[in-house]
């Protein structure tokens, strides 16, 4: 049975939700690993949940990039295990170079926390194999810096690789200008390697994957794990 | 080792100019504007880091500071611009 991480840092603090929904409702072997600690590539996944990371200073999650725990996890990407990074993991992942661009501050210059509606536009991820193309996912999103921002070549090459996955869209499933939480770039919510086996997304998937928490009492975010799992099962 | 000294080193981190800078743009707007002083045509907002750095020379401490600004990523080349100036 395939074996995931919760790698925490210093000033995560979704962590133990990342953990309580991997085990609990996914029901899936995992380990909460202190970042120091993971000094081996002995798992088969690996979560970086959300949070303020060395409080965010100098940016967000630029510090927690340079702990010797991405050196493990750039090895595990390296072999194709996949990589999920929430939030705050998404910025650390970003920051270490495993993901290209930026993560800027909100437009809106203001800490934004609702449920965004989010359009899968590449189901052929890790995370996302158990969507279908175009579906619709309702998930939370919590941050203040959430801005996705990239050149115009780069974007132009996420494009052409389908590294895009995730788009926070209105209730005509249009990525509007008003269904844009934070200014991010296309509207741009999660983004993948070329592989596909190492994502990042802003919203928060472990806070929509039990019914009762969600507006919609359906657990739209548990397809991203149950994808991850069933990656790591087929591995 | 020669004589040496402590110099002091500003670090100017901000976003490229094609990456929007609403802290500016409000700074500009509702502050600068709106307080009268037309003349002010942009305000772009960013971080400084003020560093003492034990050097040999002024150059060997503004090249120490631009080395570990690009090694240790203190900017995201994708989106910010940083540049690096030795105060008196």
């Amino acid at each position: 049975m395939p074996k995931v991480a919760v790698v925490q840092y210093p000033g995560s603090n979704c962590d133990l939700d990342a953990l309580e929904v991997l085990q609990k409702i996914v029901k899936t072997r995992t380990d909460l690993v202190w970042h120091r600690d993971l000094k081996k590539d002995e798992y088969d996944g690996y979560v970086l949940p959300g949070g303020f990371s060395y409080g965010d200073y100098l940016r967000a999650g630029a510090i927690a990039a340079t702990s010797p725990s991405l050196k493990t996890i750039r090895e595990a990407a390296e072999k194709n295990k996949p990589v999920l990074g929430i939030c705050n993991g998404f910025q650390i992942l970003v920051e270490a170079g495993l993901l290209p661009g930026a993560v800027l501050r909100n437009t809106g210059l203001r800490f934004v926390c609702k449920w965004t509606r989010l359009r899968v536009e590449n189901n052929k991820t890790a995370f996302t194999s158990l969507a279908k193309k175009g579906q619709t996912l309702n998930i939370p999103i919590a941050h203040n810096e959430g801005r996705y921002y990239l050149d115009k070549d780069g974007l132009a090459q996420l494009e052409r690789n389908q590294q895009i996955v995730l788009r926070y869209v209105d209730e005509n499933n249009q990525p509007s200008e008003e269904a844009n939480p934070n200014g991010s770039l296309d509207n741009i919510a999660g983004i993948c390697n070329p592989q596909g086996n190492v994502m990042g997304l802003m919203p928060h998937p472990e806070r929509s994957s039990i019914p009762t928490f969600s507006p919609n009492n359906k657990a739209e975010g548990r397809l991203i794990f149950d994808s991850m799992i069933r990656t790591m099962g087929a591995r | 080792m020669s004589p040496g000294s402590n110099y002091t080193v500003e670090v100017i981190v901000e976003n490229k100019p094609l990456a929007r800078d609403p802290e500016g743009e409000t700074i500009h707007r509702n502050l600068i504007l709106k307080g009268g002083y037309a003349q002010v045509t942009k305000v772009r907002a960013g971080k400084l880091l003020r560093m003492s750095v034990d050097a040999a020379s002024r150059e060997d401490a503004r090249q120490l500071v631009r080395n570990l600004c690009d090694e240790l990523r203190i900017y995201n080349p994708a989106a910010h611009v940083c540049q690096v100036r030795l105060v008196d």
